[in-house]
């Protein structure tokens, strides 16, 4: 038996030296009973022993339906959350058990952008507080007017009015605000960016705004970024990569034009046959691949292969042996015993254009 | 009785009253929709699409709202029917489903309860005729095991689930129209698109007429037959699916399609943004409302308010745009070349004297952007 990590670099996730390289990531929450005396009864498997690297200026997605992991995964790899197990090596270091400085040490170089941009605002403080506020914390741009002048020209950056500084976030509208939260995000120039379901909340003609600016932003601080989110289509988009999760686990890692072109996981084709395509002559064409039921409960996952309850292809060994994530050729990473034939993806997935 | 539409809404307006001024929600809507038909009302938040459905439910009569125009269902004009009346047509004729199953489902009963309710409220059934039926309803929308699910309690259902039974609910008096305010916004791609099937599957066997509220297009080109689309009130383009994503005629459909990343097109497109954002309904843009995010304005925009008329050589294919039609016919070309709107500026005219960029303004709430009229 190979171990994991040797299976991991022959399946060659990347070549260069990753910026983040994780191994067999486990996140499980307790799940407890009883009132002074908590005993745990059992946990739900929110991430269960996850690994992928992230090249240095990488846009990787992470798609899967809710409660799949993809949300606890983001919040572990910003040190949000405290791993259950494994390694997060952030530039080679492992960062899964850092606490006080070094935690903060950490925050510098990533950040995060959440998905509501009214919650995650303080109401009380000004957008210039908000947005001066890594500095603070971090002690940064003590002589005076330094931190105005730096926190006007990020807000510049972001497409918001510098005069604005003194507003309070009430005043902005959704897309402005989740500017802002780009702007606190980019304020330390971080390596790595990670951004949770940043457009879902935001109507669809700023959705396209937000995008560009994350996309040109960058390009611009070379930044790595971890995409989350719903929309298949957002996530072809922007992302060069994209991970697939289900139930914890990731079944499918591939490049975007592969994932979407030639997707090997019944899983994601399911996925991309589920996603309303808006040409009526195009998805009147397709047959598609429902899948029933719904997600089975984290807490008590099904065996082996954790699709194979709702897995059109499933048979019995899909029950009794968990298949690993290996290359299945086209550049395609996943893990299945009986990925999709190109037959199958033409009847009931394709709808992408090529390049 | 079963000519010309099931229900056609003309002219219809909807104003509330508020501190801060009057709001004009939906300002002269018309639509129609015929039994077997699906119609799609697509807009951003604020649009009025919401407001315009729960009006012809009555649902909107006690805030306050002046409500003028005419909502006909099968010949009763529902704007100045008794609220004794409108309530034997709800639920019964005439369902809704909502965006957020959870909040629309009574948390303190069974769901096979809220569903006996439902048909007894309608039909004088008894109790034990009404539960059978509201079993048959459980499994008619596809949930596992519904004698079981029945003595559930909406927390224990997952989400497409209350959405299924919320579904399940509304369709539990057999209505001749459905109304579906985003129905699937809340839900998986995978689940959205079981839910989606569901539909067209129960609009196929009870033949009931079915309106679409929705901001995805995706969803809209899917299943429904006709689409209107609404900005800031009012329909600005109205036309056959097909038309709307074939051949758009309003600049605002336009940046809609062009703003949204699709499987269906390579890549590495460029995504188009409309400026600006949404006007608010209390301090209205002059001219046509569209005119401060509009790419292709031109002076008089600023002062006409175009009216929706169809266009040339297709009468069901309304647009209010103030643009020349061989003009705008141009112009989509250009953009489904691949070209950005700014190249494509000229085609429309000189554009606006002195030309500010028309970004609206970024609009802090309390402060009055430029170009605003009081109503």
């Amino acid at each position: 038996m190979t171990t994991l990590d040797e299976r991991v670099d022959a399946a060659r996730f990347t070549t260069d030296e990753p910026l983040i390289r994780v191994r067999n990531l486990v996140k499980h929450f307790p799940i407890t009973r009883g009132i002074i005396f908590q005993r745990k009864i059992g946990a739900v498997q929110a991430v269960d022993g996850i690994s992928f690297d992230v090249k240095r200026g990488e846009t990787l997605g992470l798609v899967g339906e809710t409660g799949c992991g993809k949300s606890t995964t983001a919040r572990l790899l910003v040190r949000l959350l405290d791993p259950t197990g494994g390694e997060i090596l952030f530039e080679g270091e492992d960062i899964a058990k850092r606490k006080g400085d070094g935690l903060r040490a950490l925050h510098r170089e990533a950040q995060m952008i959440f998905q509501d941009p009214y919650s995650s605002l303080n109401p009380r403080k000004t957008v210039g507080s908000i947005i001066a506020e890594p500095f603070a914390i971090h002690g940064m741009l003590k002589e005076k007017g330094a931190r105005k002048q730096r926190v006007q020209e990020l807000m510049d950056r972001v497409g918001l009015n510098p005069e604005h500084y003194n507003r309070y976030p009430h005043e902005f509208s959704g897309g402005q605000r989740q500017r802002i939260g780009v702007a606190r995000a980019i304020a330390l120039e971080p390596k790595l960016l990670v951004a949770d379901e940043p457009v879902s909340a935001l109507d669809v003609s700023i959705q396209a705004q937000v995008l560009n600016l994350l996309r040109g932003l960058q390009r611009e601080l070379n930044l790595t970024l971890i995409f989350i989110a719903h929309d298949l289509s957002v996530v072809r988009h922007m992302c060069d990569r994209v991970a697939v999760m289900y139930l914890g686990k990731i079944v499918e890692i591939s490049p975007a034009d592969s994932l979407y072109g030639f997707p090997r996981h019944p899983y994601t084709g399911a996925l991309l046959s589920a996603v309303p395509v808006p040409n009526p002559t195009a998805s009147h064409r397709r047959s598609r691949q429902l899948l029933s039921g719904d997600v089975p409960s984290p807490a008590n996952p099904p065996s082996a292969c954790r699709f194979h309850t709702r897995c059109p292809k499933a048979q019995e060994v899909c029950s009794v042996e968990e298949p690993t994530l290996e290359e299945k050729g086209g550049g395609s990473i996943a893990a299945c015993h009986f990925p999709l034939s190109r037959d199958e993806v033409r009847r009931e997935v394709e709808v992408t254009a090529g390049e | 009785m079963t000519d010309g539409p099931l229900l056609k809404v003309e002219d219809l307006r909807v104003y509330f009253d508020t501190e801060d001024g009057v709001v004009h929600a939906v300002d002269g809507v018309s639509y129609s929709v015929d039994t077997g038909k699906t119609l799609g009302i697509v807009g951003e938040s604020g649009s009025g699409k919401t407001v315009s459905s729960l009006t012809t439910l009555g649902l909107t009569r006690l805030q306050g709202a002046t409500v003028t125009g005419r909502i006909h269902f099968e010949g009763r004009d529902l704007v100045g029917l008794p609220d004794r009346e409108l309530r034997r047509l709800r639920g019964n004729d005439i369902a809704m489903i909502f965006q957020d199953p959870l909040s629309s489902l009574h948390p303190f009963y069974k769901v096979g309860h809220q569903l006996v309710e439902a048909i007894r409220t309608h039909r004088n059934v008894s109790k034990s005729a009404a539960r059978k039926r509201a079993i048959d309803l459980l499994e008619l929308v596809g949930i596992p095991d519904p004698q079981r699910r029945a003595d559930e309690y909406p927390h224990e259902f997952s989400g497409g689930m209350r959405q299924r039974a919320m579904i399940a609910m509304a369709l539990s008096n057999e209505p001749k129209l459905l109304i579906a305010d985003e129905p699937t916004t809340a839900l998986d791609v995978t689940v959205q698109a079981q839910i989606l099937a569901l539909l067209q599957d129960l609009q196929d066997r009870l033949g009931m007429a079915i309106i679409i509220i929705t901001h995805d297009l995706g969803v809209v080109a899917e299943i429904t037959d006709e689409i209107c689309v609404m900005y800031s009130g009012r329909i600005v383009e109205r036309a056959s699916t097909d038309q709307i994503f074939d051949a758009p005629e309003h600049p605002y459909t336009w940046g809609l399609l062009k703003s949204i990343p699709r499987l269906d097109r390579p890549r590495n497109e460029d995504l188009v943004p409309i400026a600006g954002r949404p006007p608010s309904l209390i301090m209205r843009p002059s001219g046509c409302f569209f005119h401060p995010r509009c790419p292709y304005v031109q002076k008089r925009h600023r002062t006409v308010d175009p009216e929706l008329a169809p266009v040339p050589d297709d009468s069901h294919h309304q647009v209010a745009c103030l643009l020349d039609s061989s003009v705008r016919r141009k112009i989509w070309n250009g953009l489904q070349a691949g070209r950005d709107p700014t190249s494509l500026r000229e085609l429309a005219g000189p554009g606006l004297p002195s030309r500010a960029p028309a970004v609206a303004a970024p609009i802090a709430s309390g402060t009055r952007p430029g170009g605003l009229r009081a109503p």
